[in-house]
């Protein structure tokens, strides 16, 4: 028989556990018949179902949906416009300045970006008098910030590949640039824009750190309930809606992953297409 | 003699430099509507740039372009009745092959049963009717090459520019695109630049060839001009294989002229060039198949002798090379008309090669 390569075989092994053994129990757990959340008392889904009548939940996955789905929209708008800039404006004057200060927010510390949000409302209700509360329009638009991040990383990978001869091919057949961006650019880039939204969706839909300093009274977001009822203790409730939260976060990533593959799969196979007989 | 008609395309005095690199230098040329001329270069000669500037990619750094009378500077490519087929051909990969082909129709006043119509014709014109609802991916690469070139005449452009056209495509196919290619000019005639560095695609395609070298035209005019009186000594190696000698004139009379080169270890005939003096020093060069090969000594002039060297039999011909004289190799082809091994020299035979005073090339420096 073959030698195993134990080595890297018990690596995989504990690399795999480190990540999922918590996850994993919280969802065992989830199907806890008892009130005590690290006591087994056999199996039953009626945490599930109480979550399901619990109106605060109700309300929390609303605001945390609809917060998702406007923060990760324009963001994913905002993000392909930045990511078409920096792949195809190679020399315009402080490119370097400006793909830094768009990728400077995927390293820094959460804390920091949720604290000078905070800042800049204040300020801005100090002199402006807006926003006069902060809640869903503050979340958002702090949302919006960082999620621009990822989209903007992929968009500019993506392009970057992407053949500009197509794109000049389309102005020479008379379309105007807006045109060939349209008819063009976006089709081909789809799959990353797409793959960038449910990014974003997730990223926005999971967020704790910057959405509670952004936050203001009455806008509890699922993360933040889970947050605020975990500090009372752990209850099997809470073990189902985080059960839930990674089946959803979990699926927008894995769908983003295959559409991302998919993608790079077919450009390599034309590519391949293209130049077959060139030497 | 009638008065002739402006040039349709006229390109005067383009230059293009990228920062300190002069990619095109001075280029002046004028083309006749309905022509196949053919840019001809190794990779880097600005041949590229060239086309490009035609088609408003890029702007002359100097010097202007007039297409059809009208001033093309400043004109932007989305405005120019000028279209290209791109060398990677460039096919929109989510549309499918009509939808290709009629892309730049929308551009165009026309009803939507015109531009059908006008798509079918184009679709027949490259006999690719039963692929319209492919995708470019569903093709093979011989039909994304009709599919972009029906895409770029649809418009019923003045000019159309093929960047490469045959170059992905392999050896058989491409041959006979190289003719269908042909036929298509000759039943729309749209004129046609054709940018390539296969010598062979440019002589078969084009009525007129402009060979270029280093950002410089060295030397335009019809394929068979090109080859039999190259103007430069890079225009005589570039097209075909020829061997160079150094040469000097000793005699001038009339249209003849006598030279001597040292590797032959004799005096030559040639036809003289114009101007040409005693004492001048200039190269002089010969083809392979301008030069015959002989096992006996022959008469008449241009007799060198020399020995076989290297040979390799290709079945319908071969090609030797023969130590001269002097000891340098000189490339010789010749036809196999004899199917009997004995007529064909072998390795290390004497031989004698000779030429007509009118098939040497000679080239000043």
């Amino acid at each position: 028989m073959k030698r195993r390569p134990w080595f890297l075989f018990t690596t995989l092994v504990f690399g795999f556990a480190f990540f999922y053994v918590p996850i994993l129990s919280m969802i065992v757990y989830s199907f806890n018949e008892s009130r005590l959340a690290t006591v087994w008392g056999g199996f039953s889904t009626k945490w599930y179902v109480s979550l399901l009548s619990n109106r605060q939940v109700g309300a929390a996955l609303m605001l945390s949906l609809q917060i998702a789905v406007i923060s990760a929209s324009v963001a994913t708008i905002l993000g392909t416009m930045a990511g078409i800039a920096l792949a195809r404006y190679t020399r315009f004057k402080g490119r370097l300045l400006f793909s830094g200060l768009v990728t400077a927010p995927l390293v820094m510390p959460e804390v920091i970006t949720g604290i000078s949000a905070l800042m800049l409302f204040i300020l801005m209700a100090d002199w402006i008098g807006w926003p006069g509360q902060r809640g869903f329009t503050t979340i958002t638009l702090a949302h919006i910030t960082f999620s621009m991040v990822f989209v903007t990383t992929i968009v500019q990978a993506r392009m970057m590949q992407a053949d500009r001869a197509i794109e000049e091919a389309a102005m020479d057949l008379g379309s105007r640039p807006w045109q060939v961006l349209w008819d063009i650019t976006l089709p081909t880039i789809f799959p990353a824009i797409l793959s960038g939204w449910l990014l974003a969706f997730t990223i926005s839909l999971d967020d704790v750190v910057i959405t509670s300093f952004t936050t203001g009274p009455g806008n509890t977001t699922l993360p933040l309930l889970i947050w605020s009822k975990v500090k009372l203790g752990v209850t099997p409730d809470i073990n189902a809606l985080a059960t839930l939260t990674v089946l959803v976060v979990g699926t927008g990533v894995v769908i983003a992953g295959i559409l991302l593959n998919r993608a790079e799969a077919r450009r390599i196979r034309d590519e391949r297409m293209a130049y077959r007989s060139h030497d | 003699m009638p008065a002739s008609p402006a040039p349709f395309l006229r390109i005067e005095g383009v230059s293009k430099n990228f920062g300190t690199f002069q990619a095109v230098r001075d280029v002046s040329l004028t083309i006749d509507r309905g022509e196949i001329f053919a840019l001809l270069g190794g990779s880097g000669c600005g041949k590229t740039t060239l086309l490009r500037m035609l088609a408003g990619f890029e702007d002359p750094s100097a010097g202007r372009i007039f297409l059809d009378g009208q001033d093309m500077t400043g004109v932007p490519p989305w405005e120019r009745p000028v279209h290209m087929m791109f060398q990677s051909y460039a096919l929109f990969p989510h549309m499918t092959v009509e939808k290709n082909v009629g892309y730049g129709l929308k551009h165009d006043a026309m009803s939507a049963a015109e531009r059908a119509d006008r798509v079918r014709a184009m679709l027949d014109l490259v006999q690719l009717a039963p692929f319209a609802q492919r995708k470019p991916h569903q093709i093979s690469g011989g039909q994304r090459q009709r599919v972009a070139l029906a895409r770029a005449l649809a418009r019923q452009p003045k000019l159309l520019l093929l960047d490469e056209p045959l170059a992905a495509l392999d050896k058989k196919l491409r041959e006979q695109t190289q003719f269908e290619l042909m036929s298509i000019q000759e039943r729309t005639g749209v004129t046609f630049i054709v940018v390539t560095h296969d010598q062979e695609e440019a002589m078969t395609l084009a009525d007129r060839i402009a060979v270029m070298d280093r950002g410089q035209v060295q030397q335009i005019g019809p394929p068979a001009e090109v080859y039999e009186h190259p103007a430069t000594r890079f225009v005589a190696n570039f097209l075909g294989s020829i061997t160079q000698f150094p040469a000097t004139v000793t005699a001038v009379s009339g249209p003849r002229a006598r030279l001597t080169v040292p590797a032959f270890g004799t005096e030559v005939e040639t036809i003289a060039l114009p101007g040409l003096a005693p004492g001048e020093s200039l190269t002089l060069g010969l083809r392979p198949e301008k030069v015959a090969l002989h096992r006996d000594r022959p008469d008449g002039p241009n007799v060198i002798s020399g020995e076989v060297k290297d040979l390799a039999y290709f079945g319908k011909d071969s090609l030797y090379r023969i130590t001269l004289p002097g000891g340098s190799l000189m490339a010789v082809h010749a036809v196999n008309a004899r199917r009997d091994g004995e007529a064909r020299p072998d390795w290390y035979d004497r031989v004698w090669l000779s030429f007509e005073p009118a098939s040497a090339i000679l080239l000043r420096d």
